[in-house]
């Protein structure tokens, strides 16, 4: 395996492996405003507001997902949407059938996704490249077709979550005592932080994965799968890894989703426009293979959505075709293009050798 | 033990439409290792061509497939040669993307032309002839006609591969890139050729897509996972493996739907993950990729 | 007028540059010979002149007009063609495909058909059907060349024929190369065996590092000469 790159020689010889810049610092102080912001805006916005802020949160925790796994393990998946239906449909049968509140239940959905994660790479890790991503499509495609066999979750027509459970969720009457608004209302207000939480968790989550060993690891695959094997990576199971981690993010936000809902089915659950393809032009618009990329994507593709939605097929060949122009033109997408220019970057995860003064000389003498 | 007969043949029938689907997709990833994600799509707006040529011209769907096909292999090579060629590298992200946009477009364009219903080709007499094998087993004419023109589709396919310079220049340039272009192989232009003929083959899966059962914009992406599986399932790289990989999957089809309605389309995935598990490799692999 | 020139020959590997301006000269009928020690660019050399690194246009001319920005396809359709290093047949066709496919491109009229090819080389008549990967490493040759020939191209780029092979294996394939030049073909050799390269040549180019070192007929070069170009020191 990789070792940590810190020679024990590294201070006195005035070398440090450096992730963070200058600009970076700053960037964590904006962001943490933004959060602070954000967790505090339901005391002032309306519910409209909320609403539209739930699904672009939950679309940007998708998008940094699917990045990770296309974008930084090299796994190009057209199947995501088997772990938004799984967690969706596994949120319905915790809280329905187990009664278990549905807080607890996302982040037991998470769980379960990850533990159905395994035995679905150990199929489709057989496939490769291109082959693997169709292989992927027909494992969500068996998900489909099996929730489709619960009679009690409703089966090829769906169900949905009654107001007993989506209005105990827990904390909701501390919610509507707080902001003096009845159950509907507060129950979105929970959804928000809940969605915000996963979409600054999924993109925490990214930001340590690539700047820990295990992003050491994925950046000497991404470079060459063979040179990184040569130096003890073991590619399977860093893949492995990867798609185990992003499975449970996944289903977190797939139960989060459903739990906004409070209506599924399986078509729609395991749809792969909604789920995947959606996701997709998001990150390749925004910029594969960076933090900041999906992130620009979601807010592109949220006023596309907004502005153009109601032009129906039109909208969607639109976005088709807007996909392949980026992915002709700009291939790293508009993140991509301004880093490429400026080498402006929010979140550091490159390794930067910093030489500290006098350090170059010594070498130099030594040399 | 009729009924298993009847879903043993019915299956095999039904193989032969997947081997139509999957003969153009096998074509394409043996060439050029280039996955098309619009594949399914692609087969149902031919269908809704040969549609249109049939109304327009009052043809029956055999004389409008044929008059389709000049007009789909130069859709093809255009495709490739415009739009395909220019992502193909050493990158798998670029052709895939843009492959699935386009199936998003086409899907899409579809709805947009000739909405959400659902249409049919229809062959006249011959769709409702059938002849019985059995006392409970009964094969229909255009059934049989299907396997019948996935098995010349096939023989055609090697013919070409394996008897002809074309053939060979397809193989070569499969097999090692810059060597094919020191035999003056012009390799965008054999990339071309090869969708176009990828887009014939799918024509002729068309008719009888359109022929078998009803068909609207929206289908697309089932047929491109049934290909999918048959070639898989066949091994890649060989057009007889992609025949029976076909059959496996019809096969698996009729009896999960035998066992219970609904599990048709399960049944046949569930063959070919089964596939996967224990021949990862296909039940007739012929290349090493 | 020279059949191929180079002028001027640049190419780089990204930031590396691996020729820094080569000039080099084939006169129709002739036979050249490239040596160097490895990484001297004698590869880099042949894949410019084949269009598989492609530079200015006119730092390569065939029979007088620029091809060093033409395609390798289209370079061996005008009748240049190339063997190149490893013999790269194609696996997945047999011996006499890989024959047959080295006329994609071109058929001109010229001394070498299939059937002469078989006369240069009968070993490999005899396993016209096989699988190219089951041939030993001197018959994979012997391919290889046949498949260069086969479309009679005006000049023949040969890269490290001999490399990996047994000396007997290596006299055979110079005998052939003999009677390809008897036939009229030009060539340029590649090669690091410096014995066999001379005794065929009319001319040798020496490369170092990227650079012309020593150019000149064999007969009036010293071992010295060719000694101190070949290694620099």
């Amino acid at each position: 395996m990789i070792k940590a790159v810190s020679p024990p020689a590294a201070k006195t010889s005035g070398y440090r492996i450096e992730t963070r810049t200058r600009a970076s610092h700053a960037v964590t102080a904006v962001a943490s405003a933004l959060v602070i912001f954000l967790a505090a805006l339901p005391s002032f916005a309306g519910r409209g507001i909320i609403e539209e802020l739930i699904f672009v949160f939950y679309m940007a925790a998708l998008a940094q997902c699917w990045n990770l796994l296309a974008g930084y393990a090299g796994l190009v998946s057209v199947g995501q949407q088997a772990f938004v239906g799984l967690g969706g449909y596994l949120l319905f049968a915790l809280t329905i059938m187990a009664g278990i509140d549905p807080l607890a239940a996302i982040v037991l959905s998470g769980v379960l996704a990850a533990i159905f994660a395994v035995p679905t790479a150990l199929v489709v890790f057989r496939l490769r490249g291109a082959y693997f991503a169709i292989g992927t499509w027909v494992v969500a495609e068996v998900y489909r077709l099996v929730f489709a066999q619960f009679r009690q979750l409703g089966g090829g027509t769906g169900t949905s979550l009654g107001p007993d459970i989506t209005n105990t969720v827990f904390g909701i009457d501390w919610v509507k005592s707080m902001f003096d608004v009845r159950a509907p209302a507060a129950r979105d207000i929970i959804s928000y932080w809940a969605a915000l939480a996963l979409a600054v968790g999924t993109i925490s989550l990214v930001y340590f994965i690539l700047r820990s060993r295990l992003g050491l690891a994925l950046g000497a695959i991404r470079d060459s799968e063979d040179a990184a094997e040569s130096v003890g990576v073991d590619n399977w199971r860093v893949k492995l890894t990867i798609y185990v981690i992003v499975a449970a993010a996944t289903g977190m936000i797939g139960a989060l989703i459903y739990l906004q809902t409070a209506r599924i089915s399986p078509d729609a659950a395991f749809s792969v426009l909604d789920w995947t393809a959606y996701v997709i032009v998001i990150v390749v618009i925004g910029g594969i293979g960076t933090i900041e990329g999906p992130l620009l994507g979601t807010i592109i593709f949220y006023l596309l959505q907004h502005y153009l939605a109601s032009f129906g097929a039109w909208y969607l060949i639109l976005l088709g075709a807007l996909a392949i122009a980026v992915m002709l033109y700009a291939p790293k997408g508009l993140w991509g293009s301004v880093v490429g220019r400026y080498g402006l970057t929010l979140f550091p995860t490159r390794r930067r050798l910093v030489v500290q003064k006098g350090a170059l000389r010594s070498y130099r003498q030594e040399a | 033990m009729a009924v298993w007969a009847n879903a043993l043949i019915q299956g095999i029938l039904l193989g032969g439409l997947y081997a139509l689907f999957a003969a153009g997709l096998s074509l394409i990833f043996g060439i050029m290792r280039l996955v098309n994600l619009a594949h399914g799509d692609l087969i149902v707006l031919a269908a809704f061509i040969i549609l249109t040529i049939a109304t327009w011209l009052g043809l029956d769907p055999f004389a409008a497939m044929l008059a389709a096909l000049p007009i789909m292999f130069v859709a093809g090579f255009a495709l490739q040669h415009l739009l395909l060629n220019r992502t193909l590298g050493r990158d798998l992200l670029p052709p895939l993307l843009v492959t699935f946009g386009l199936s998003i477009i086409i899907e899409n364009g579809l709805l947009e032309l000739f909405s959400a219903d659902s249409r049919r080709l229809h062959g006249g007499a011959i769709e409702t002839t059938s002849f019985a094998l059995g006392p409970d087993v009964a094969v229909g004419v255009v059934q049989l006609l299907t396997l019948a023109s996935a098995v010349a589709v096939i023989l055609a396919l090697n013919v070409v591969f394996y008897r002809t310079a074309l053939g060979r220049a397809f193989r070569a340039t499969s097999d090692d890139l810059e060597i094919a272009q020191l035999m003056g192989i012009d390799h965008p232009r054999i990339f071309s050729l090869a969708m176009g003929l990828s887009f014939i083959v799918l024509t002729i899966a068309a008719l009888y897509l359109g022929m078998h059962a009803n068909f609207d914009p929206t289908i697309g992406p089932q047929r491109l996972l049934y290909a999918f599986e048959a070639v898989i399932v066949g091994g890649l790289g060989s057009f007889w493996g992609t025949l029976f990989g076909g059959i496996i999957i019809g096969i698996a089809q009729t009896i999960g739907a035998q066992l219970n309605p609904e599990w048709q389309i399960l049944g046949g995935h569930v063959a070919f993950l089964a596939v996967l598990v224990f021949k990862p490799r296909g039940l007739f692999p012929r290349t090493t990729d | 007028m020279a059949l191929l020139e180079t002028r001027g020959l640049t190419a780089f590997y990204g930031d590396f540059q691996a020729l820094y301006g080569i000039d080099t000269m084939l006169q129709a009928g002739e036979t050249i010979a490239i040596i160097g020690a490895n990484g001297a660019g004698k590869s880099t050399y042949l894949k410019s002149i084949a269009g598989l690194i492609r530079g200015a246009a006119d730092s390569v001319r065939f029979e007088g007009a620029p091809i060093g920005a033409t395609s390798a396809a289209e370079i061996m359709k005008r009748g240049i063609a190339l063997v190149p290093e490893g013999r790269r047949l194609f696996p997945s066709l047999c011996v006499e495909e890989n024959l047959l496919v080295g006329r994609y491109g071109r058929e001109a009229p010229g001394p070498w058909s299939l059937g002469r090819i078989y006369e240069l080389f009968p070993g490999i008549k005899t396993r016209r059907n096989s699988a190219s990967t089951t041939l030993s490493g001197g018959e994979q040759q012997m391919v290889a060349i046949g498949r260069a020939l086969i479309s009679n191209p005006r000049v023949l780029l040969c890269d490290e024929i001999s490399l990996g092979l047994a000396p007997i294996v290596v006299r055979a394939l110079y005998e052939a190369l003999r009677h390809i030049k008897a036939a009229g073909t030009s060539m340029i050799l590649v090669e690091q065996d410096i014995a066999q390269a001379i005794k065929v040549s009319d001319r040798i180019y020496c490369f170092q590092e990227g650079r012309l070192s020593l150019s000149g007929r064999p007969s009036e070069l010293s071992r010295e000469q060719i000694h101190l170009a070949y290694f620099g020191t």
